[in-house]
């Protein structure tokens, strides 16, 4: 029983996935003219030569911003888990 | 602690690896690299003190409360750099056409100047501070933990 709907399952998402590619645009062709918008003006409008820079840190700020809380939440959540660890270790 | 040759090299490969990092933090709006990356760099190189030396003798030197502070520190001043903007947008670049980084390269390929990007360099810099204090704690606290369960074996 577990095999016939794990089967079934697995059928189900083979044909998402061709479907998938068989949908998707062609290559070297992106659905948005974004891409060309950005490449021609990010040097005159942010001034940064590197224009990953410039998506990363002036249009795409926010993700950043989310990014950055990301790595702060990892951070504290492993130093608040090794932290009480060891307290429970030196009372214990 | 490893032997003597190991923690020689070790101290002495730190400064290059220290000012690579801070070359790829510092010219994140020229060359391919930034705060993030940089940051990943220099705390390669604290690992590798942290293999060569013993993780509490480097935790003598790089205390927990000062990389809170940093990390708290460079969140703050990015934080800060995205709201100074809000006049026009929130993330606005403000400084492009001002003195300080404000200058404007020609289109294209071109050979890059430093006071270039408006806001940008600024916030790699927050950034790279928050990924150096971030990533060392991080691995900080891992080596000692390790070393307190091998003590309860």
């Amino acid at each position: 029983m577990r095999q016939v709907v794990g089967l079934i399952l697995l059928l189900v998402l083979v044909a998402f996935l061709v479907w998938g590619v068989l949908v998707i645009h062609p290559f070297g062709y992106p659905p948005s003219d974004m891409d060309d918008y950005i490449i021609e003006n990010a040097q005159e409008e942010t001034g940064s030569n590197n224009v990953v820079a410039s998506v990363v840190f002036d249009y795409r700020g926010l993700d950043t911003l989310g990014e950055a809380t990301i790595l702060f939440t990892a951070v504290t959540g492993v130093l608040l888990l090794l932290r009480t660890r060891k307290r429970r270790e030196e009372s214990s | 602690m490893l032997s003597k040759i190991v923690r020689t090299v070790a101290n002495q490969l730190f400064l290059f690896i220290l000012i690579f990092g801070l070359y790829v933090i510092v010219h994140g709006h020229l060359t391919p690299g930034g705060g993030f990356q940089g940051g990943a760099v220099i705390v390669s190189g604290v690992v590798m003190l942290l293999v060569a030396f013993s993780s509490k003798d480097l935790q003598k030197s790089l205390r927990e409360r000062f990389l809170s502070i940093m990390e708290s520190t460079g969140a703050l001043i990015f934080a800060i750099l995205g709201f100074a903007g809000i006049g026009t947008v929130f993330f606005y670049n403000f400084l492009v056409g001002t003195s300080i980084f404000g200058r404007i390269p020609p289109t294209g390929p071109n050979p890059g100047d430093i006071w270039t990007g408006g806001v940008i360099p600024l916030m790699n810099l927050a950034v790279g501070l928050k990924v150096i204090a971030g990533l060392s704690a991080v691995v900080l606290a891992m080596a000692l933990f390790s070393i307190g369960e091998e003590i309860e074996e």
